[in-house]
């Protein structure tokens, strides 16, 4: 579907939060096909905003190899971008919740948080700099010390140096919590295996990864 | 390092000919060069002028790339190791099963699809294989000359890397290059809407896709993939097509301990395929360290071939090949050597 930009704010380096009209209802978690009508395949971004915000928005960064991200980024509010309909299945459950993501794939999260889904959920980010931490302010009010930061690319005032993983070498996976992944396929497989190693049965585990 | 002559297709050959101020029908020359005969340097390629071989050797390499390493089962199938143009390593397996010669080409180095009971989902992704990685898999093996069929069910997901499996499929099947039936060839996919939709227009090769359960939920514990293209998307796609005349479609089905092997199975199975022409082939489970899944029993197994067969659903049990060189289905890994680079 046409859409029309209205917002496209470079939040950090080279990393992008895209806003149109919001035309559907969605699950927060879901994603939608973006592209812009030309011979490039649309790719699939996970939504990040609201089920109930009058925009929808993407979060994206500019790949360099990538054919779609460089053009994604130059768009001006007033452009074109094509929008699907939202699909896919990494949604929220009303269960207590432990959220992990690498770099972008905080998206699904922030779209659960603003949906109202989980705001007792614990969220491990990790990214490789300092400004790689989006949404850091909200994240800080809504969950507090349920906000865990790992940066391994430099040290970042308040957040564990090191990978996401890290995590768990001081803390046992918490209990009677479901675990959603999203991001590279190296974290996702990487912090699976950790997880059902330290007991976690692995219907408990719920991934997204950014093929 | 320069570019590879092999893996191009006759378009590419000809473009770069033209381009190097060589006449047109240079770029059929090359095709015949480097598929359809045994050299392995632009040097022997004895019909082209001095003068093109030395302006071909200045911009382009021949590209053929030797197994680094061989190991060979108790069944006799063998693995092959590669480095490949980037220098990263994949594995080839060559499965001989009677008169048969079956190659299971990688299409990627590692996967990112983090399937839970994949070997080479565990290495993550490293990069992504020309169509030259791809069919020098099959050039550069001691069988080359006995190959009858061609699966690419090794390293990567196939259609995360279309473009160039489909390049490789062109240059196996055309005319122009190895002349192979697209009957022999098997690609298998755990089912990328988009590049199956591709695959199925752009190429005659058989389809396998990778289901393993009929359950949205279990899929997706085993399968991130179904989160993003579900199985029911997947089967949707595949019932637009005719597989009633000589292509084939195929399931693939791991069966594990109490999770994927039960009556409620089959019978969600049998709706699920109901009306499509089709074989399901039941793999065993080849245990990966620290897997929380188990392989079922025999009698299971066994049971489980035999309802699905009852209830009009063509099933068979795959062979277990080359386990204790760790070549069978969904062991193949050279997570151990990335980064070795050289």
């Amino acid at each position: 579907m046409k859409q029309t930009v209205l917002h496209n704010d470079e939040i950090a380096p080279g990393v992008f939060w895209l806003g149109v009209d919001r035309k559907h209802d969605f699950k927060a978690g879901q994603t939608v096909k973006v592209g812009l009508g030309d011979d490039l395949p649309p790719r699939i971004y996970s939504i990040c905003s609201g089920n109930k915000d009058a925009e929808l928005r993407i979060l994206f960064n500019i790949k360099e190899d990538g054919a779609l991200t460089p053009k994604l980024a130059k768009l001006k509010p007033g452009d074109e971008v094509r929008i699907s309909e939202p699909g896919g299945s990494f949604i929220g459950t009303p269960e207590p919740a432990v959220w992990i993501a690498t770099g972008t794939g905080i998206a699904p999260f922030f779209s659960m948080l603003k949906s109202g889904l989980r705001t007792d959920a614990i969220l491990l980010h990790g990214v490789r700099r300092t400004d790689q931490f989006y949404f850091r302010d909200i994240w800080e009010e809504m969950l507090g010390e349920r906000y865990h930061r790992f940066c391994s690319g430099e040290e970042s005032a308040g957040a564990m140096r090191g990978r996401v993983n890290c995590f768990f070498d001081v803390h046992e996976p918490p209990e009677g919590r479901r675990f959603y992944l999203c991001g590279q396929a190296s974290m996702c497989v990487e912090m699976r295996d950790l997880l059902i190693a330290r007991g976690v049965p692995f219907t408990d585990i719920v991934t997204e990864i950014y093929f | 390092m320069k570019p590879a002559l092999f893996g191009k297709t006759l378009n590419e050959l000809t473009e770069l000919a033209v381009a190097l101020g060589l006449p047109k029908f240079t770029g059929k020359q090359l095709a015949d060069w480097l598929y359809k005969k045994e050299i392995d340097s632009i040097e022997s390629m004895s019909n082209l002028s001095k003068k093109a071989r030395a302006l071909l050797a200045e911009n382009y390499c021949f590209g053929l790339h030797a197994p680094a390493k061989v190991q060979e089962s108790v069944d006799g199938t063998r693995k092959y190791l590669f480095k490949t143009a980037t220098e990263n390593f994949i594995e080839t397996a060559m499965i001989p099963f009677k008169e048969r010669r079956t190659v299971c080409v990688s299409s990627q180095v590692g996967c990112k699809m983090g399937c839970l009971f994949c070997m080479t989902g565990k290495q993550g992704f490293q990069g992504q294989l020309s169509a030259g990685d791809i069919v020098n898999q099959i050039r550069s093996i001691a069988e080359y000359n006995e190959v009858t069929n061609i699966v690419y069910m090794g390293m990567g997901e196939p259609f995360d890397n279309l473009d160039e499996v489909l390049k490789s499929i062109e240059i196996l099947t055309a005319e122009w290059g190895y002349a192979m039936s697209p009957r022999r060839i098997t690609v298998s996919s755990i089912g990328i809407t988009p590049g199956l939709i591709r695959f199925l227009n752009e190429s005659e090769a058989h389809l396998a896709i990778s289901l393993h359960t009929p359950f949205h939920e279990e899929r997706q514990q085993l399968m991130p993939v179904q989160i993003a293209y579900p199985l029911e998307e997947v089967i949707d796609e595949i019932r637009r097509w005719d597989f009633s005349g000589q292509r084939r479609v195929s399931f693939e089905y791991i069966v594990f301990h109490g999770l994927n092997d039960t009556v409620r199975h089959v019978k969600e199975l049998c709706r699920l395929l109901n009306g499509i022409r089709c074989r399901i082939n039941l793999i065993r489970f080849h245990p990966v360290p620290g897997t929380p899944l188990q392989g079922t029993d025999e009698e299971t197994l066994q049971w489980f071939k035999d309802e699905l067969n009852k209830r009009g659903l063509l099933t068979t049990i795959r062979a277990s090949r080359g386990q204790d060189i760790y070549a069978a289905c969904g062991l193949l890994s050279t997570k151990a050597l990335s980064g070795k680079k050289g």
